[in-house]
């Protein structure tokens, strides 16, 4: 049994805008009857803003919910304001859903974006190659779709990836494509985040605190754990002078416990060009 | 006593009957002695253990009642079955069994395929019904084990596992049959199957959960899963599950009892039928799934095209009503059910299955209740659904539908 909220509930009893709109301006349909789950949803306009929406759905308790959500969400919004609706704000309006679950809030933003699309006269023709390859046939979810569902919702790994798009839940042969996107996705925000860390220099008190920080959290453990200890003795700039003591002081390789785990560790979670001098 | 539910779920569970409960009472706080131990105590509680053990023989028709084996349940039961005869004839490195056996079989032949086994699964027919001939053509000289079960858990549909059982005896293959559906429902007899090993788990007989029996017939070869103490002469050491096995043992005399009693037997049948009739009769977009004669009777699979199998569950228990569906988003994975899969159901209505099964608590009234609750659930799901025509009362037709 799933764990539905109450507001999951009440919207899969009595789902809210059902049915068609018999004038609707735009009609889109997303998913299948194969699949399991599908969503036609009805939209009608007046000067740029969505006056009425109405959806018929094919799926479970959440679909029937998260499609009646985004029809609630998007009345009354203009075109524009709902086109920043994502899967994030439905799932938000539910109060929550099941993590196998969450592809249903996704069928949702990918109806509503295949009606903006549309309103924006985009062609629906050009849609496959707009949207990319298709990763997974079962399915049929593109790769362009697998990325943004990533990004909006930082999923790091394929069973995320699944309970948000499907991908990979049904042969399982394209979980590794979807891996390798995962990957790429992860290091394009490391990427960036070092960028970031690149472009503004450390200030000399940020250093000292992390350096303090490292010393103690990260490196003394592993020391005292050989029943060796470390003292930090000065910081002068990027220079770290630091002594080391108990068993360490006398240690023959504590030259590689210097270059090996003092160095390492302030190089990886301070900056990488700390030097380490060692005063005996 | 009862719950006010209308519990048509009885192939995932069963209520346990009162006559058990009762003969479990006193092994909790009164006679809750070790059936081991050489006092009194618990030595007299034994012979209430033989006992059961005898129940279970007479309830599968064996000859010896130590051929009798209690386990945690049939999940137990059937890895002990499998791993416990290869682990015996090391040197046969081939299963068969079928497409549509219950998981514990099924993901245990998996596991052995990537230790190297090489697995034959049987397929099935349209109805449900084994492809026998395929079965006989897969036996290799390297086939160590045969696992086929009695009946379907989703359709009921019963295997004829007799025949399986004369063709195993005669080629010199063991033979398990997993009995956990058939158990209580149709009699089983292990002597007319003629097959070496059979799990059977109290839980879907009215016995409690954690419970279950694995038949080793005489002379059977292989080796244990567990080690430990000597208990069931060492074939399944651990401490005897008393309440369990006295629950169990009660279980199988009210089974023996119940299968006497044709009218009470035709009555589950007649109710079964009632329901199915009337849903097949009320509903153009509602098929059976599996062979409408060979199956259990207590059980029945419709597949509601164009709607979805958890919404009606969801919408069913909303009105009282606990059942089952194949569909994919009620088992949390994103398939249906490998079973009408296998079958080769279609997929507009192998996501809109619902499996009905009942038991001999069941009664009419809550029958015609269901009969009188589904025109609503349907008709609900069908205006929401975007494949539905409401107007003209009937499917659309897209093109993925052909599939």
């Amino acid at each position: 049994m799933w764990e539905y909220t109450d507001k999951v509930k009440e919207l899969y009893k009595n789902p809210k805008n059902v049915g068609e709109i018999p004038d609707a301006d735009v009609v889109v349909e997303v998913g299948s009857i194969v699949c399991g789950d599908a969503l036609t949803l009805y939209l009608k306009l007046d000067n740029g803003k969505i006056v009425d929406a109405k959806f018929k759905t094919f799926g479970c308790g959440s679909a029937i919910a998260s499609s009646s959500a985004l029809t609630e969400m998007i009345k009354g919004k203009t075109v524009e304001e709902a086109a920043k609706i994502t899967n994030k704000d439905i799932v938000e309006f539910l109060g929550g859903l099941p993590d196998q679950k969450m592809h249903c809030s996704v069928m949702g933003q990918e109806a509503l974006e295949k009606a903006i699309k549309k309103i924006k006269g985009q062609s629906v023709e050009d849609e496959h190659e707009d949207e990319g390859a298709i990763v997974c046939q079962c399915f049929g979810v593109s790769e362009n779709l697998i990325r943004r569902v990533i990004n909006e919702n930082n999923l790091t790994t394929v069973e995320e990836v699944t309970n948000y798009t499907k991908a990979g839940g049904a042969c399982g042969s394209c979980i590794p494509k979807i891996e390798d996107i995962i990957k790429e996705e992860l290091n394009k925000v490391k990427e960036k985040q070092d960028a970031e860390v690149a472009a503004k220099p450390m200030s000399n008190l940020k250093r000292m605190q992390l350096v303090e920080e490292t010393i103690q959290n990260v490196i003394r453990p592993v020391l005292l754990r050989d029943g060796g200890d470390i003292e930090l003795i000065d910081i002068d700039g990027k220079k770290v002078y630091v002594a080391l003591r108990g068993h360490c002081a006398n240690c023959v390789i504590s030259d590689v416990t210097m270059k090996n785990l003092v160095q390492e560790k302030l190089h990886e979670y301070v900056e990488h060009d700390i030097q380490v001098i060692e005063v005996k | 006593m009862e719950s006010n539910v209308i519990y048509l779920d009885n192939n995932a569970t069963t209520m346990v009957a009162p006559e058990v409960l009762q003969a479990m009472m006193p092994f909790f706080m009164e006679r809750y002695g070790n059936p081991s131990s050489m006092h009194d105590f618990g030595g007299d509680v034994a012979r209430d253990v033989e006992n059961a053990r005898h129940s279970v023989a007479q309830m599968l028709g064996a000859d010896y009642d130590y051929e009798i084996v209690f386990t945690s349940g049939a999940t137990e039961s059937d890895n002990m079955a499998i791993l416990g005869t290869l682990q015996y004839y090391r040197d046969k490195k081939h299963i068969i069994t079928t497409k549509v056996e219950h998981p514990a079989v099924l993901n245990l032949c998996r596991q052995l395929e990537r230790e190297g086994y090489s697995v034959t699964y049987v397929p099935v027919d349209r109805e449900g019904n084994l492809d026998l001939d395929f079965l006989f053509d897969s036996v290799t000289q390297d086939t160590a084990i045969v696992s086929v079960m009695y009946a379907n858990n989703e359709t009921g549909v019963i295997f004829p596992v007799e025949e399986i059982g004369a063709f195993c005896k005669k080629r010199g293959i063991p033979f398990h049959v997993d009995a956990v559906q058939a158990i209580g429902k149709i009699p089983v007899d292990v002597n007319k199957i003629q097959c070496d090993l059979l799990a059977i788990s109290g839980h879907k007989f009215h016995a409690p959960k954690g419970i279950g029996v694995l038949y080793v017939r005489r002379g059977t070869r292989m080796r244990p899963l567990l080690y430990g103490g000597h208990q069931e002469k060492a074939r399944r050491p651990g401490t005897h599950n008393v309440p369990g096995i006295i629950g169990i043992g009660k279980a199988a005399e009210l089974v023996m009892q119940h299968l006497a009693n044709k009218d009470e037997v035709e009555r589950i049948k007649r109710l079964r039928d009632k329901l199915e009739d009337g849903l097949l009769s009320q509903f153009a977009n509602a098929h059976r799934n599996g062979n409408r004669d060979r199956r259990v009777d207590n059980t029945s699979n419709i597949g509601f095209e164009f709607i979805e199998g958890e919404a009606i569950l969801l919408y069913l228990n909303e009105k009282g009503i606990a059942a089952s569906s194949g569909s994919a988003c009620s088992s949390g994975s994103l398939e249906p059910s490998h079973v009408l899969r296998a079958m080769g159901v279609p997929f507009t209505s192998a996501h809109g299955s619902i499996r009905f099964s009942l038991s001999r608590y069941t009664t009419e009234e809550e029958i015609d209740y269901t009969l009188n609750i589904m025109p609503e659930v349907v008709n609900q799901l069908l205006e929401i659904s975007p494949y539905w025509d409401s107007k003209n009362k009937k499917g659309k037709l897209i093109g993925e539908l052909a599939r």
